[in-house]
Order: structure tokens, then sequence, then C-alpha cells
């Protein structure tokens, strides 16, 4: 199967490099970051790709543009792997919706545009018989798009709740630990990479908010929109507070919650038993889903990274080659 | 509660039945036969949970349908209860003032506070247990409580499981 990869950052990279590790049968026709494209139907060099995005060059040729591979290139499915947007979707949306409109696949790790446009795209791949998938985008290495859509097919989800940003978790579960500040919790995750420079999109609950938007539309048939997401951030938080939680066995996490019917989103600092299955420790992720043929099940795994957000691509990837596309 | 009836078979699940009818639980039930009354009824206590606050009075009157009469009505129980935790300039905003305003319900009561103060100026933390009779009561002070630190710009955290 052949796919085009638009992004080569953290993400990109890890798709590459899982593709020259193991024999996946993928091959890449297409390629681009911010400022240069790269298409070549006979298939990539991806350790060269690497090599040179390795030492501060571009991918591919400045000449060829990120839409011009979209556009022209040969291939099965568009992994879309750019920067999220929560704005406007751009520039992701828009090679979202050209590949779309080629009846090209698409997998992308992309929150912007699946939690802006979901109805509209969804459409747009039915129209043209194509798949769009997106299981990335939520808890990175945790397949809980596909256990809600295919394995728990037939049950009704009357609860969703979790811990949904890694960076978060991780600086809560510092907090309890050796009793730091919010302020020295969050330097020592900006230095251990787990934290943006600009933290405000994980630590005021953005980031997990727009993981619940995707899920309501995507998965439970809500319309819902990032407005609709009752949200408090962690960044008031004080030690003293996870000691009062602590005394009592508990520990204090960021949550996000989904109530079908009641038509609750939010996302807030709660209280929770330490003995309870979503305490997840680091930048760990943990969604229990409340059903009513499964009963209650919790799915725990890494969040992010460059390998564990790959995994869920190349999973979105193997499922569409299983079920639509012939040859390779 | 403490229930008087006819020393006869069958009279004691005249009067437990009532009791599921209006959806209450039987924690416990204790009878003797008190070998001073002469009488020929029964004295039987009743340790039960009822689901809201509205169903006493039903029970009380289905029971006395049965002819059962009740001579005494226990202390009632808080059973709900729901610890939160709430961060901000609690002392400037009148902690005493927060906790009355949930006490006033008459229904549910703040039955402990733990108040952490670090440095002057700077927020402190306080954990907060209400208790209330009934499940709604309980839903009705958290709301007051969320209204409470909407108005003084208090941080509060609810527990995950709700009430
Ligand atoms: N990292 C994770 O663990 C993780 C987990 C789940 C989801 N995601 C999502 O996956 C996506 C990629 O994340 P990442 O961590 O790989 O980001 P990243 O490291 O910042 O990489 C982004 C890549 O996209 C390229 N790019 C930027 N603007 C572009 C444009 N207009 N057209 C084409 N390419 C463009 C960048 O080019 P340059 O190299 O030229 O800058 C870079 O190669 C994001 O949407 C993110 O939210 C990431």
């Amino acid at each position: 199967m052949r796919i085009v990869i638009l992004g080569f950052g953290s993400v990109g990279r890890g798709i590459a490099r899982a593709i020259l590790a193991k024999n996946l049968d993928l091959t890449v026709t297409g390629l681009a970051d911010s400022r240069s494209g790269l298409i070549d139907p006979a298939g990539i060099d991806l350790l060269a790709a690497l090599d040179r995005k390795g030492n501060g060059d571009l991918c591919g040729n400045p000449d060829v543009s990120p839409a011009d591979v979209v556009a022209k290139a040969d291939y099965d499915v568009l992994v879309e792997v750019t920067p999220t947007n929560v704005d406007d979707g751009e520039p992701a949306l828009g090679y979202i919706r050209a590949a779309l409109g080629r009846s090209k696949h698409v997998v992308t790790s992309n929150k912007g545009p699946i939690a802006l446009a979901y109805p509209e795209l969804r459409d747009l791949a039915a129209a043209n018989g194509v798949f769009l998938k997106y299981e990335a985008t939520v808890c990175g290495a945790i397949p809980l798009i596909h256990a809600m859509q295919e394995g728990l097919a037939g049950n009704t989800i009357s609860r969703l709740y979790g811990v949904f940003n890694g960076t978060c978790n991780y600086i809560l579960t510092r907090m309890a630990e050796d009793s730091l500040t919010y302020e020295q919790a969050l330097a020592e995750a900006r230095e251990l990479g787990y934290a943006e420079a600009d933290p405000t999109y994980d630590v005021e609950g953005i980031d997990a908010a727009i993981k619940l938007v995707i899920l309501a539309n995507a998965i439970l048939d809500m319309r819902t929109t990032l407005d609709d997401v009752e949200r408090t951030g962690i960044t008031l938080l004080t030690p003293e507070a996870l000691r009062l939680a602590e005394d009592q066995d508990c520990t204090i996490r960021l949550i996000g919650e989904i109530v079908p019917e009641a038509g609750v989103l939010r996302v807030s600092p709660r209280i929770v038993a330490k003995a309870h299955p979503l305490v997840v420790e680091g930048t760990l992720n943990a969604v229990t889903v409340e059903t009513d043929l499964a009963g209650d099940l919790t799915f725990i795994g890494k969040g992010a990274g460059s390998t564990e957000t790959a995994s869920a691509v190349i999973g979105d990837l193997l499922y569409i080659r299983e079920r639509h596309v012939q040859g390779s | 509660m403490k229930l008087e009836m006819r020393d006869q078979p069958g009279q004691l699940v005249a009067a437990l039945q009532p009791i599921s009818a209006v959806g209450g639980n039987i924690i416990a039930v204790i009878h003797q036969r008190e070998t001073l009354a002469a009488t020929e009824t029964l004295d039987v206590q009743i340790v039960l949970e009822l689901p809201e606050e509205g169903s006493l009075p039903k029970l009380l009157e289905l029971l006395r349908e049965q002819g059962v009469s009740v001579v005494r009505i226990g202390e009632q129980r808080l059973l709900y209860e729901c610890t939160l935790i709430t961060i901000g300039h609690l002392m400037h905003t009148d902690l005493s003032d927060t906790v009355d305003r949930i006490d006033t319900t008459g229904s549910a009561e703040v039955t402990d506070l733990s108040l952490a103060m670090p440095a002057i100026n700077s927020p402190s933390s306080a954990r907060i247990t209400i208790r209330s009779t009934t499940r709604e009561e309980m839903k009705k002070a958290i709301r007051i409580l969320r209204g409470v630190a909407e108005q003084k710009d208090l941080l509060i955290i609810e527990p995950l499981e709700g009430v």
C-alpha cells in the first residue's frame, strides 16, 4: 500500500522508523515538512530522509510544496501528521479535504480537523468511498476509538471519563509525590520535554477538552464544540490541596468526563481514590468507559511519544489495507 | 424506628412489606417479647434506609393501614457523605460564611473541615466534608457550594464518583 506522510516531526519520523524497522509492506511515495516536499512513485528512501532531517536539513525539495505532494503524488492513503491548530484546523484541514476529494483514504493524528469538522469530513470520505481514521488523535497509543467503534459496538455508553493529558498527569503526580508547587512541577516537566514552552493548551485543560469533543462527535453521536466543554485547568492547584486529598487515601487528577445522556462534557481536577484504576503515574493516560453490556472497562497506556503515536497511525493504516486496498 | 404490633403470625411480614414498597432498605430488625408486658403486642425495632426524605410520611401511612403503630421514630442519620477540596483566598472570603450557606439548608451540613494555610497572601486549601440525609439534598448542597465558589473566586475540586 502506498502512503504519503505529511509532517516529518516526532510522529512522522516515528512512522518512518517503524516502517524501516518492521516489514509492514508500506511504501512511502510522498513526504513533506513545512518547507519542502518529495514525490517518488518508486518509494522514498526513508533512511536518507531521516538523516537529512536529523542534520537540520529539509526532508525534501523546497520547490515542492506540501500541497503539491497531496495533490500530485500517487498514493492510497494520506497520513496527515502536521501540527494541531484548534482555531481553524489549517493547513491540515485543507490537505485532508484535498486528499478525500481525490478519493484517497486519510489517517491523521491531528486533533484540529477532527474536532472542528468531523461531520463534514466523514461525509466527504463516505461520498468518495474512502476511510477517514483518527485513532492517534485521542490518547496516543491506546486504541480507544477502535475499541469503542468495533469491540464495543452494540453497547450503550453511559459515561466515559479519564486522564487524557499526560503533561497534567505528570505535574500532578510530581506535586503529590514530592510536595512540589505547581510551578516547580511544571518547570520539571518542561525540562524533561513533557511540557511545551507555552503550556497553556495542556494545563488549562484545552487539549483534554478537544479529545472529549472528538469522542463525543465521532463516537457518541453528539454534536458538540469546544465551547460546550465545562473546563477548569490545574494551574491553581496547591501542594496543600494534594496533601489534604492524600490524608484520605485520595489524590487529585485532571479528569475529562462525558455523560452522553445528560449532555455533560467537562474537564476539571477531581478527587480520586488512590486505589482507583485511573490513578496512573507520570505521563500515562487512562480512560474508563461505562457500558451496558460489557460493564466498565479501563484502558491504560502511553498518550504520546513518537513511536507510541506511530503505533496508532500504523494500526489505522493496516485496518484500511485489510478492508479496502487491493495490491500494494 | 420502634414499632408496636399485634403478636400474631404474619404481622412482622406485614410490617416489613411497606418498607420495600417505598423503596426502603432494611438494615436491621430487632424484636423481643417483653416478658413484663402482659399485652398481646410485639415490640419491634427496625433500622432502615429510605431513598428520599419524602418517603417517610408515605411509609407511616402504609404502616398504619396495616394496623402497625409506630411508637417512636429514632434519629434520622445523615447517610450521604461527600468530601471536596477548595482552593482560594478562603479566609479573606469568609470561610465560615461559606460553611453557613450549606448548614442553613437544614438538610445538609458541613461535618468536617481541614484547612491548610501556607504563606500569607497565597491561596489556602481546605477539605470540606458534607453530610446529608438524601442524595438530592447533597446535590443541592454542592450546587450551593459551586455558586459560592464562583462568587468568591474559589476553585472547587469535586470527587470523581459524584455523590
Ligand atoms: N507527538 C505526540 O506524541 C503526539 C501524540 C498524539 C497526537 N499528536 C499530533 O500529531 C501531530 C504531529 O505531532 P508531532 O509531535 O509530530 O509535531 P512536530 O514534531 O511539531 O512535527 C510537525 C511536522 O509537521 C511539519 N509541518 C508544519 N507545518 C506544516 C505544513 N504547513 N505543511 C506540511 N508540514 C508541516 C513540520 O515541519 P518542519 O519539520 O519543517 O517544522 C514538522 O515536520 C500534531 O497534530 C499533534 O498534535 C502528536
